[in-house]
C-alpha cells in the first residue's frame, strides 16, 4: 500500500512543480539554518577532554588582600606562584599541574629561515597525563626534570613540521628564547577545545607548539603571555614575579569519585584557613572546586552571539514551518475533488489520510537533503572566517542524520493540519459541485 | 471598498487566514530585532577612534635574543622607519585604538586616594604620537622632546607629564579644567595634565572606559613593541608593502608575526570588528530570505485562494463588477490580514526584544524600528498579492456559466 501511496505522492508532487519546491526550499533554508547554529553552538560547547574532563578540577580560592572587597566578587581563576607551589608540593590530588602560558621567539638553526613566535607552555610533568596529550615519537618529562630544570622541550606536531619536516626530531636542539632545548617529545595534533586550562590567552585559540618544564621556564625567564591581576603592593616585574602579589599560573587538579573531591575541598579550605591565620590571606575563607565542564559554563566561554544566532535560526525555521503549513494546505484543498472521488469509492478516512502524511514526508526528504546541503555550505563560510572558534565547526554523523529526522517530522508536523481539513471534506458535496 | 464581505468570506478560510497572519506576525518579529542587531553592530564598527584613520600603518614587533636593553633598537628602527621616502611621522608604543591589548590602570586625583579612581588605558609615545595618530590636541601643549624617558620592565610607568583625553579629564576633573592639574597613577607619584586631546579610544572594543586615554612620553624597555606609522598622502600602501624590509634591513634579530605584523589601519578596524561585521551580513542575510519565502507563501497561498474562487470571480464580473474592483478585493483581503498580522508582529517583536533585552543584553528596541518593520511588511503583502490578484481580475465573466 505504501508503494501506491508513494506513487500518487510523487504524481501529485510533479503536478504543481513550483508549489512543491516551494515547500521543499522553504524547509531546506530552515533546517539548514538551525543545523549550522546549532552545529557552530555544539562544537563550541563541547567538552574539550571527552570521558575525563568529569575528573579534571579546578581549585579556586582568594588570595587578594581586602582592599575592594564584596562577598560577591567571583574567585580568581588563576593562583600566585607561592599558593600554586604549596599546592603542588602538598600533593594531595592524584595529579596535580601547574603552569602558564607563553609565546617564545624560535631561532631556527637554518639561516634562510627568519626567527618566528610560537606558543608555549611553561608546565609541570603530570600536564601530559592528565590531559592525554597524544605522543608520536619520544615521551613527557618526568619530575626529575621539573626539580633539575632540565633544557627540555616536548614539540607539537606544527612546529615539528616546520622545524624538521614531521621527522622524527627526538633528540634534536630547538633554541627558543635564547635557550638552547633538546626535544624528547613530538606530539600528535592536539587541540582541546575550548582550551579549558588557560582562557586568558583565547578561549578557542589553537594549542601550544612548545612545551617546556615550569622551572626551566622561570629560571631562564622565557616569556611569559596571558592574564595576570595584582593587587597591593604587586606589580609585574618579571624577574620578581615568584613573590609578587598577582595571580598568573593555572592550576588543576585531577580527582577520581566523590570521596576525593570532597577530602581536595576540605584540604583546601584548611589550606586558606592556615594562610589566613598566617596574615598572607585577608579574605574570609571561601573556595571553590569546579570540574571542567562547570568550569567552562561558569566562566561564560561560549559566545553570546553564538546563542543568540541558534536562537534566530530556530524562528526562522518556525516561520519556514508556518510558510510550509500554508502552502500544503494551499496544494491539499486544491484536491479536494480528487480525494472526495477516492472517499466515494471506498477508501477510508484513514487511508487517505495517510496518502497525504506519505507526501508530506517526501517533501520532508527532500527538504532534509537540500538542507543538509545548505548547512555544509553555511559551515564551510563559516570555516572560511579566520575567527579561531569556529574552524573547528564541522557536521558529525549525530547532527547529520538528526538533520534528516527533524526535517520529516517537521514536514509531517506540517501536512498533519492540512490533511486533517481535506479528510473531514464530505465526499458527497465535492462530487456534487464536479 | 466594502469590508464586510471580505470578512465573511475570510470566515470560510480560517486556517488559511490565521495561516498567512501568522507568518507575517513571526516574520516582522525577527526582521525588526535582526534589523536592529545589524543597526546596533554596524554602529559599533563604524564607531570612531578620534584618530586620522587613513594613510596609518601598525607594525608589531617583538626583538629577539637578549640584549641588555632594547630602547636604543627602538630607537635606531624608529629613526629608519621615519627616514623612509614614504613617511610622515611615526612613534613606537605599546598599544593603540582597536589593538585589542595594552595596559590600563585607575587613576587618582588625590596622592594617597585609595580604590575606585579613574580607569584609564595606557598609551606610551613621544613627541610624535599625536601627529602620528592625527589627533586633536585642544588645549594645553605636546611633549617636548626632552620629557620623553624610559622606563624599565620592573618600574611602574609614572611619568612627570602626560596628555589625557577629554572624556578622561571631564571625569577626573568635573566642571573644572583639568590642565595644570596634579594625578596619581601610582600612590604618591604627581604626574601634571599638559594637554588635552579632543578624542582617543582605548584598544579595547568592549571596554566600558572606551575614551579614557592617557598618552605617556615614556619608552618601555621591552622585547614587545609596536609602530605606528603615517604614510605621506597616497603612500600608504608603498609603506606597508616597504617597512618589513626596511626593518628586517636594519636588524634580522626580530620577529613580525604572520598575522598582525604588518597592517594597515583598515585592516586593524577589520580584524577589531570581524565578529560583529559577521554577525551584521548574518542578520541581513537572514532578513532577506525570512522575507522571501514570507512573499513568496503569501503568492501561493492567493494563488490557490484565487484558483478556488474562479466561479465565484466571474459572477461578480458577470454582475457587473469591474476589473479593479476584483483587483482591490484581493488587495484589500491581503491588507487586512496583513494588518491583524503586524498588530500580533509588533506584540511579538517588543516581547522578544525584551528578552534578548534580559538573555544577551541588547538594548531597547527602537520604535523607529518596528515602524519601519510594519511598513515593510505591509508593502511586502501587498507587492505579493498583486500578481495572483491581477489573475483574478483578468477572469472572464464567462466563468459564472462554465460547468453549471
Amino acid at each position: 500500500m505504501f508503494g501506491y501511496y508513494l506513487e500518487l505522492a510523487l504524481r501529485s508532487l510533479r503536478r504543481s512543480r513550483a508549489l512543491t519546491a516551494l515547500m521543499i526550499i522553504a524547509i531546506a533554508l530552515g533546517i539548514g539554518a538551525s543545523m549550522t547554529t546549532l552545529t557552530v553552538l555544539h562544537v563550541l560547547s563541547g567538552d574539550p577532554l571527552p570521558g575525563s574532563s568529569g575528573s579534571i578540577f579546578i581549585p579556586r580560592f582568594d588570595p587578594r588582600d581586602k582592599d575592594g572587597f564584596e562577598p560577591s566578587v567571583a574567585l580568581p581563576t588563576q593562583v600566585t606562584w607561592i599558593d600554586g607551589n604549596n599546592l603542588l608540593k602538598a600533593r594531595r590530588a592524584q595529579r596535580q599541574v601547574l603552569m602558564v602560558g607563553g609565546a617564545a621567539p624560535v631561532q631556527p638553526d637554518d639561516p634562510a629561515i627568519d626567527p618566528f613566535i610560537v606558543p608555549a607552555r611553561y608546565a609541570t610533568a603530570d600536564f601530559f597525563a592528565m590531559f592525554q596529550t597524544p605522543f608520536r615519537y619520544g615521551q613527557p618529562w618526568g619530575a626529575a626534570e621539573d626539580e633539575s630544570r632540565a633544557r627540555v622541550a616536548v614539540i607539537g606536531a606544527e612546529l615539528n613540521d616546520r622545524l624538521f619536516h614531521g621527522e622524527n626530531s627526538v633528540g634534536r636542539t630547538v633554541r627558543a628564547g635564547g635557550v638552547d632545548l633538546r626535544i624528547i617529545g613530538v606530539l600528535n595534533p592536539w587541540r582541546p577545545s575550548p582550551h579549558f586550562f588557560d582562557l586568558t590567552v583565547g578561549s578557542y585559540g589553537s594549542s601550544e607548539d612548545l612545551l617546556v618544564p615550569l622551572s626551566t621556564a622561570r629560571s631562564q625567564l622565557l616569556p611569559r603571555n596571558g592574564g595576570i591581576s595584582c593587587w597591593g603592593k604587586g606589580s609585574s616585574d618579571e624577574a620578581n614575579m615568584e613573590s609578587a602579589e598577582c595571580t598568573w599560573l593555572q592550576f588543576w587538579v585531577q580527582l577520581h569519585g566523590a570521596a576525593e573531591v570532597a577530602a581536595y575541598r576540605q584540604f583546601l579550605d584548611g589550606y586558606v584557613a592556615e594562610q589566613l591565620k598566617s596574615g598572607r590571606f585577608q579574605r574570609p575563607v571561601n573556595t571553590d572546586l569546579p570540574d571542567v565542564m562547570r568550569f567552562l559554563d561558569e566562566q561564560h566561554v561560549v559566545p553570546s552571539d553564538a546563542r543568540l544566532q541558534v536562537w534566530l535560526s530556530l524562528g526562522f525555521f518556525v516561520v519556514c514551518l508556518v510558510n510550509t503549513v500554508g502552502l500544503m494546505l494551499a496544494k491539499f484543498m486544491r484536491r479536494a475533488g480528487e480525494v472526495g472521488v477516492r472517499r466515494a469509492l471506498g477508501a477510508s478516512r484513514r487511508s487517505v489520510f495517510m496518502q497525504l502524511l506519505t507526501e508530506a514526508a517526501i517533501v520532508g526528504l527532500a527538504g532534509g537533503v537540500l538542507g543538509l546541503g545548505v548547512a555544509l555550505l553555511g559551515l564551510s563560510i563559516i570555516r572560511m572566517q579566520p575567527g579561531a572558534a569556529a574552524q573547528l565547526a564541522h557536521l558529525d554523523l549525530a547532527m547529520l542524520g538528526m538533520t534528516f529526522v527533524v526535517s520529516i517530522l517537521a514536514a509531517l508536523a506540517a501536512g498533519m493540519l492540512p490533511a486533517w481539513r481535506v479528510c473531514r471534506i464530505a465526499p458527497a458535496l465535492q462530487i456534487k459541485s464536479q | 471598498m466594502q469590508i464586510k464581505p471580505i470578512l465573511s468570506a475570510l470566515r470560510r478560510h480560517k486556517a488559511g487566514t490565521i495561516l498567512i497572519a501568522l507568518q507575517i506576525a513571526l516574520t516582522l518579529a525577527i526582521v525588526c530585532n535582526a534589523l536592529f542587531i545589524v543597526h546596533e553592530r554596524l554602529d559599533r564598527v563604524n564607531r570612531p577612534t578620534g584618530m586620522n584613520e587613513s594613510n596609518v600603518v601598525a607594525v608589531q614587533n617583538l626583538y629577539v635574543g637578549s640584549p641588555s636593553t632594547y630602547v636604543p633598537l627602538m630607537k635606531t628602527d624608529i629613526q629608519a622607519i621615519r627616514s623612509m621616502p614614504g613617511v610622515e611621522d611615526a612613534y613606537v608604543t605599546n598599544a593603540f585604538p582597536l589593538r585589542r591589548g595594552g595596559w590600563s590602570t585607575s587613576i587618582q586625583t588625590k596622592p594617597d586616594g585609595t580604590k575606585n579612581g579613574v580607569q584609564s588605558a595606557l598609551y606610551f609615545g613621544d613627541e610624535h604620537t599625536l601627529a602620528t595618530l592625527g589627533v586633536k590636541l585642544i588645549a594645553g601643549r605636546n611633549f617636548s622632546a626632552s620629557e620623553v624617558t624610559a622606563f624599565e620592565r620592573d618600574q611602574q610607568p609614572v611619568p612627570a607629564q602626560v596628555i589625557v583625553t577629554k572624556a578622561l579629564a571631564e571625569k577626573l576633573f568635573p566642571g573644572e579644567s583639568a590642565l595644570g592639574k596634579t594625578v596619581y597613577y601610582v600612590k604618591g607619584r604627581p604626574s601634571i595634565i599638559i594637554g588635552i586631546v579632543e578624542k582617543l579610544t582605548v584598544p579595547w572594543i568592549d571596554a566600558d572606559f572606551i575614551d579614557n586615554v592617557s598618552i605617556m612620553p615614556l619608552f618601555f624597555n621591552s622585547s614587545y613593541q609596536h609602530f605606528v606609522v603615517r604614510a605621506k598622502q597616497g603612500q600608504q600602501d608603498a609603506v606597508y608593502k616597504s617597512i618589513a624590509n626596511t626593518l628586517y634591513g636594519v636588524s634580522r634579530m626580530r620577529v613580525l608575526p604572520e598575522r598582525y605584523g604588518v597592517r594597515t589601519f583598515d585592516m586593524v578596524r577589520k580584524d577589531a570588528y570581524e565578529a560583529d561585521r559577521g554577525m551584521a551580513v548574518l542578520m541581513s542575510v537572514v532578513c532577506g530570505v525570512l522575507l522571501a519565502i514570507t512573499a513568496a507563501g503569501i503568492v501561493g497561498l492567493s494563488s490557490f485562494w484565487v484558483g478556488q474562487r474562479r466561479k465565484q470571480i466571474g459572477v461578480r464580473r458577470a454582475l457587473g463588477a469591474r476589473r479593479s474592483d476584483i483587483l482591490s478585493y484581493f488587495m484589500t483581503e491581503n491588507f487586512l490580514i496583513a494588518l491583524s498580522g503586524v498588530v500580533v508582529g509588533v506584540v511579538l517583536a517588543l516581547g522578544m526584544n525584551q528578552w534578548m533585552f534580559t538573555q544577551f543584553e541588547m538594548e531597547r528596541l527602537s520604535f523607529t524600528y518596528v515602524l519601519v518593520g510594519v511598513v515593510i511588511l505591509l508593502g511586502l503583502g501587498q507587492a505579493a498579492v498583486f500578481a495572483p490578484a491581477l489573475r483574478a481580475s483578468r477572469v472572464s465573466p464567462v466563468e459564472a456559466t462554465r460547468s453549471v
